[in-house]
């Protein structure tokens, strides 16, 4: 009994500051808890003897709880268990995305691109330009992408390297299995055999 | 008794100095008393015996062939070679469970080198070894293969650290294995295809191997002779990168099969590779023909519409984890109407409360539950509550077990549970919406859980969550008198709570805390206790320094280790410890702890 008040004492000289006495989800000492917190420590305060009207107003205000943050480690499933199904999750997601691997010759690392981010030709090499600060310059059927540096490329559904831009944007990017944003010079050799 | 050669009597007598001598009475007697103590396996009994007296003690040291160590670093190797002389088998228990939630910074610890290079030496004739959250690495494997000419069986539980060219070593080099199941473990990918590592020639011991947690793909024409040329194989738990076709082909060589992990149970060109035959085996006859599978897991990418190959099994199946494979309750049912005898399901929610609701009236025997979320997000509409565990709970009164993940629950379902279920030997739920009351009610979960540990008279594993006050903590001081583990998470409301618990449950071993108001005063209240614990963990809690100093001091057999989890030096985050760890240990604190473990 005893020690219960003085934990209260404890609390009462903070001034019934709810972010000293709330469970705390984040770190001990830190700062920056999210507004949900006060009405959720308004439930746990409601239940106990401690006296508090600003209590009893947000244990009514809670409705939908808000999104709380991430937490290391919780809900506690074996970080092993959680990647096998979420990768299933991805595979299926990707169905309705369309992640593509981009790679480009002399790049250390591959990227990834969702296909359906972009509505033209004009948009994705905007956004590979970007991505890989390069530049690809435009596509025309006669030149492909003469003259400039690097030339994008493709690997379509059945495995064959194209130049990106000889189909229907729609049909490019349903067939589009992968992209490589080749040097100039050895997409030369692609345009020719096409 | 002196006739007696080999066994005891020579034994006793090359104990003393390696010379005939006319054994004294006392030496009877104990020469007697290893013969019968060779019959003990319960180590609870051994340490009993091991009590009595001195003559008793030598007599029981002489004699256990079989080792647990349930904290790595309660004792330190050597002295448990100079005790103990003709081990067979060893299981070694390292880090904390809390490691599996990321909880742990790497490279904390449980080496599992130091025990090996003791035993090295200390036990030639060592024949199993069985290891949980340990770090073993390449280099121990290759010691033990060198080490021991009759190693048996290897069996790693979410070890870490080793990785395939490891496992080459292993095989390659241990003739007599009979047994390698790793579990749950992180393997690094070495491109080593140490499947073909087996002795090439010749039938070989197996009887169990398991390599379903092993990501790295396999040689399946060399697993194929494998298992075609193990005719004592029983267990096979394969990895995903095994396609349902190769599968079958598995299992036409292998009909005397028990226990089986299915792979990806897809077909190969979701199994990574290259789709060669583009015909539709019929997969059900090979499951036709192994009439003796009575375990079933696996189901790594699977195919809904390929479950039905299982029918032909189902009846016998005592044991069916489908805790990989994403189905719901209508592709459940067709398989799970015929599981009368299943004992152990693990499932993932997608099978929904209605899933459960099948379960609960196909299978009347069901011992062991768990369901695992698929997805982790808190505050979302579930797809399991309390309406599946009540289900269950009226179906399955034989339940002993159960893990179940949900978003939302009430006092009402857990308190039917505990009256329909007594036999309850371990209940963890899992309340993913942190500090959630009865969604019904509004009710702390209280009741429930005290409902619990009042009328499961055989519990001695609880895991708690939902918003529970200090009162639930009361309940299971009071009633859970046989707990041995205990799990709290963003739970409870003052120090009180955990008082309740350390006065009250005086079986209690493994106590982890996480996120919980409980401080100095709280952990004081333990010090009678902790010696008889295993280990006691608290993480973001409101110990401080001085509080665990103070225990530290007056308990100096105790090992008391503060850190942060991210692994940070120094230990604190704000006024508090972040992570408390301490256990009680024979040979003082450990000599391998990274510098960001500090130790009171």
């Amino acid at each position: 009994m005893d020690r219960k008040r003085s934990s209260l004492n404890l609390f009462e000289d903070i001034d019934l500051n709810y972010k000293a006495t709330e469970l705390r989800l984040g770190l001990p000492g830190t700062d920056d808890q999210p507004e949900i917190k006060t009405s959720l420590s308004g439930n746990k305060r409601s239940s106990s003897e401690m006296e508090s009207s600003t209590c009893t107003d947000e244990n009514e205000s809670r409705s939908a709880s808000p999104t709380k943050e991430q937490v290391v480690g919780w809900p506690p499933v074996r970080s092993y268990r959680r990647n096998i199904v979420q990768g299933k999750k991805e595979s299926s997601e990707m169905g309705s995305g369309m992640y593509v691997k981009v790679s480009m010759d002399g790049a250390p690392y591959l990227r990834k691109v969702d296909l359906k981010m972009y509505r033209s030709y004009e948009e994705l090499m905007e956004g590979l330009q970007k991505m890989f600060k390069c530049i690809i310059g435009l596509y025309s059927e006669r030149e492909g992408y003469n003259g400039s540096q690097h030339a994008p490329t493709y690997e379509d559904k059945d495995g064959d390297w194209m130049l990106v831009g000889d189909v229907p944007w729609e049909m490019f990017i349903t067939s589009c299995k992968r992209l490589r944003i080749m040097k100039a010079s050895e997409a030369r050799g692609l345009d020719d055999s096409l | 008794m002196s006739e007696d050669d080999g066994g005891c009597g020579g034994a006793g007598k090359s104990r003393n100095s390696g010379e005939y001598f006319t054994p004294y009475p006392d030496q009877v007697l104990e020469n007697v008393l290893e013969n019968v103590l060779v019959f003990l396996k319960s180590r609870r009994d051994r340490n009993a015996v091991s009590l009595v007296c001195k003559s008793w003690y030598r007599a029981e040291a002489y004699t256990r062939s079989d080792l647990f160590i349930g904290n790595c670093y309660a004792v330190a190797p050597r002295r448990v070679t100079d005790r103990f002389k003709r081990v067979r088998s060893v299981s070694v228990k390292g880090k904390p469970r809390f490691a599996d939630f990321s909880l742990l910074p790497p490279d904390w610890g449980a080496h599992f080198r130091p025990w090996v290079s003791a035993m090295a030496t200390a036990y030639r004739a060592l024949e199993k070894i069985y290891l949980k959250r340990m770090s073993i690495t390449d280099d121990d494997l290759a010691v033990i293969a060198h080490s021991f000419p009759n190693f048996k069986e290897l069996v790693l539980v979410c070890c870490e650290d080793f990785g395939t060219s490891g496992l080459a070593v292993v095989v390659s080099e241990c003739r007599s294995l009979r047994v390698l199941e790793l579990i749950e473990d992180d393997v690094s990918d070495d491109e080593v295809d140490w499947i073909s590592c087996f002795p090439p020639e010749g039938t070989t011991n197996l009887e169990s191997l398991s390599f379903d947690c092993v990501e790295s793909p396999i040689n399946f024409e060399a697993l194929e002779r494998l298992v075609a040329r193990s005719p004592l194989l029983k267990k096979l738990r394969l990895n995903r990168h095994v396609s349902i076709g190769q599968l079958q082909r598995l299992i036409f060589r292998s009909p005397q099969l028990t226990h089986l992990g299915t792979g990806s149970f897809a077909p190969l060109e979701i199994a990574g590779q290259q789709q060669v035959d583009n015909r539709e085996p019929d997969y059900g006859s090979a499951f036709a023909a192994c009439r003796s599978i009575v375990c079933l897991s696996g189901f790594r990418e699977i195919s809904p519409e390929h479950l039905p190959a299982i029918f032909p099994v189902s009846a016998n199946l005592t044991s069916l984890n489908l805790s990989y494979a994403n189905i719901d309750a209508d592709q459940l049912r067709p398989v799970i109407r015929h599981c009368h005898k299943l004992q152990v399901f693990w499932a993932l929610d997608s099978i929904c409360d209605e899933g459960l609701q099948m379960v609960a009236d196909s299978c009347k025997d069901l011992r062991e539950l768990r369901i695992f979320p698929i997805d982790g997000s808190e505050n979302i509409e579930g797809p399991v509550s309390e309406v599946g565990l009540l289900a269950i709970s009226i179906g399955c009164r034989k339940l002993q077990s159960v893990l179940y993940f949900c978003q939302q629950m009430t006092n009402a379902a857990v308190i039917a549970m505990s009256k329909n279920c007594p036999d309850l030997v371990v209940f963890r739920l899992c309340i993913i919406d942190r500090y959630r009351p009865d969604h019904v009610t509004g009710e702390p979960m209280d009741e429930g859980f005290g409902a619990i540990v009042k009328n499961c008279k055989k519990l001695t594993r609880l895991a708690v969550s939902g918003l529970l006050t200090d009162r639930a903590f009361s309940y299971i001081g009071q009633y859970g008198k046989l707990v041995r583990t205990l799990s709290v998470a963003f739970n409870g409301e003052s120090d009180i709570g955990l008082k309740y618990i350390l006065e009250g449950c005086t079986n209690l071993q493994k106590l982890e805390i996480r996120d919980s108001p409980f401080g100095d005063s709280a952990l004081w209240s333990g010090l009678h206790h902790f010696y008889n614990m295993r280990f006691v963990w608290m993480s973001s809690c409101r110990v401080t320094r001085q509080g665990c100093t103070n225990v530290a001091r007056q308990l100096p057999r105790l090992v008391v280790e503060v850190f942060r989890g991210d692994g940070v030096e120094g230990g604190e985050r704000g006024d508090f410890m972040d992570t408390l760890y301490m256990y009680r240990s024979l040979d003082g604190p450990r000599t391998d702890a990274p510098q960001f473990v500090k130790i009171l």
